[in-house]
């Protein structure tokens, strides 16, 4: 079963939302039938108005073992952050 | 609903209510017995949507709870296609694409008239493309699938054949529906899904000889009454109750 219905990571896009977000996982033999069950589980009270279903095989994710050197920057570099700038008047979405 | 001027066709509602309150029944009987997770999910949608049709179209004539309870298996005007058992998977699957199909093709005419079930024909005919579509997507998975299951989808659809003449039998008060139409696009509709999941139409005849009129009549097959007696149980214990 596992190999016939493999797991899909669903991503739903709220009626008011700018972006997809993840909702939870199901299984589906193809994306055809990933897509209909995500309707189903995830967008049955009209949460969303667009779904991305994508294999969970097909996503690779940071490691927990890497979350230093991925995560963590040097704090006490204050030049790698542009806070030096002024900021023209007049400039209201910056 | 568009207004209390239009008079509701009693035989129509009645009809139509049944059909989705006795599929929507079956259906629930598949709760905690479906293939998979997403399956019992779709299935019990289904059901759901099913039933609030059943409600709105029984409640249009009368008391709903009354009406589903109290009646007598001969007062009940469903479709003997809607009454049959759950079988396998797809028995279940070709039960629903020969329903669903004649449900949004004959919900799609209701909702362009003006007549008393135009309103409610509106609203379901979204919930007919869906029921169709599942019906349709696992159609094509069951016929082009395995050896087995492509040989339990044409049984199913087989044994149900002789249940679809049924559907296009004029309803009394449904007098705008264009019958042989809507059977045209039904047949159209349904040998192009069978074509792409490489099954073929079935063939014999659509009705049983002993079948004539047959549900919409109040003649319902042997298994109808036991579905009933399960359904009305509680009610017919305790008459009268609130819940």
């Amino acid at each position: 079963m596992t190999q016939n219905w493999p797991l899909w990571e669903v991503f739903v896009r709220s009626r008011r939302g700018l972006s997809h977000t993840h909702a939870g996982s199901l299984h589906a033999p193809d994306a055809e039938m990933a897509l209909r069950n995500a309707r189903d589980l995830y967008t049955r009270r009209s949460e969303g108005v667009s779904i991305w279903v994508v294999p969970s095989a097909e996503i690779t994710a940071s490691s927990p073992d890497e979350r230093d050197p991925f995560f963590a920057p040097a704090a006490d570099k204050p030049y790698r952050h542009p806070t030096f700038y002024d900021i023209p008047e007049g400039v209201s979405h910056l | 609903m568009t207004g209390t001027d239009i008079a509701v066709p009693a035989a129509a509602a009645l009809a139509l209510g049944d059909d989705a309150l006795v599929l929507s029944h079956r259906l629930g009987e598949w709760a905690g017995h479906a293939p998979v997770l997403e399956e019992e999910v779709a299935l019990a949608n289904i059901a759901l949507d099913l039933l609030g049709q059943a409600r709105v179209l029984l409640s249009m004539i009368g008391d709903e709870d009354e009406l589903a309870f109290l009646r007598e298996e001969r007062s009940f005007r469903n479709v003997q296609l809607v009454e049959q058992p759950n079988g396998d998977f797809a028995h279940t699957i070709a039960r629903q694409l020969y329903f669903s199909l004649y449900q949004h093709e004959l919900y799609a005419q209701l909702a362009a008239g003006d007549g008393p079930f135009a309103g409610l024909a509106a609203k379901a005919v979204k919930e007919t493309a869906y029921h169709r579509d599942h019906a349709e997507q696992w159609t094509l998975r069951l016929g082009d699938g395995t050896e087995e299951s492509r040989r339990r989808m044409r049984a199913g659809l087989d044994a149900l054949w002789r249940y679809t003449g049924e559907l296009f039998q004029p309803v009394e008060g449904l007098d705008g529906v264009d019958w042989t139409a809507l059977e045209d696009r039904w047949t159209a509709a349904l040998g192009a899904v069978l074509g792409r999941a490489g099954l073929s139409l079935p063939e014999g005849p659509r009705t049983g000889a002993w079948a004539a009129g047959a549900g919409r009549q109040g003649l319902h097959t042997e298994p109808f009454g036991r579905m009933l007696a399960e359904m009305q149980h509680l009610h017919r214990s305790h008459p009268g109750a609130t819940w």
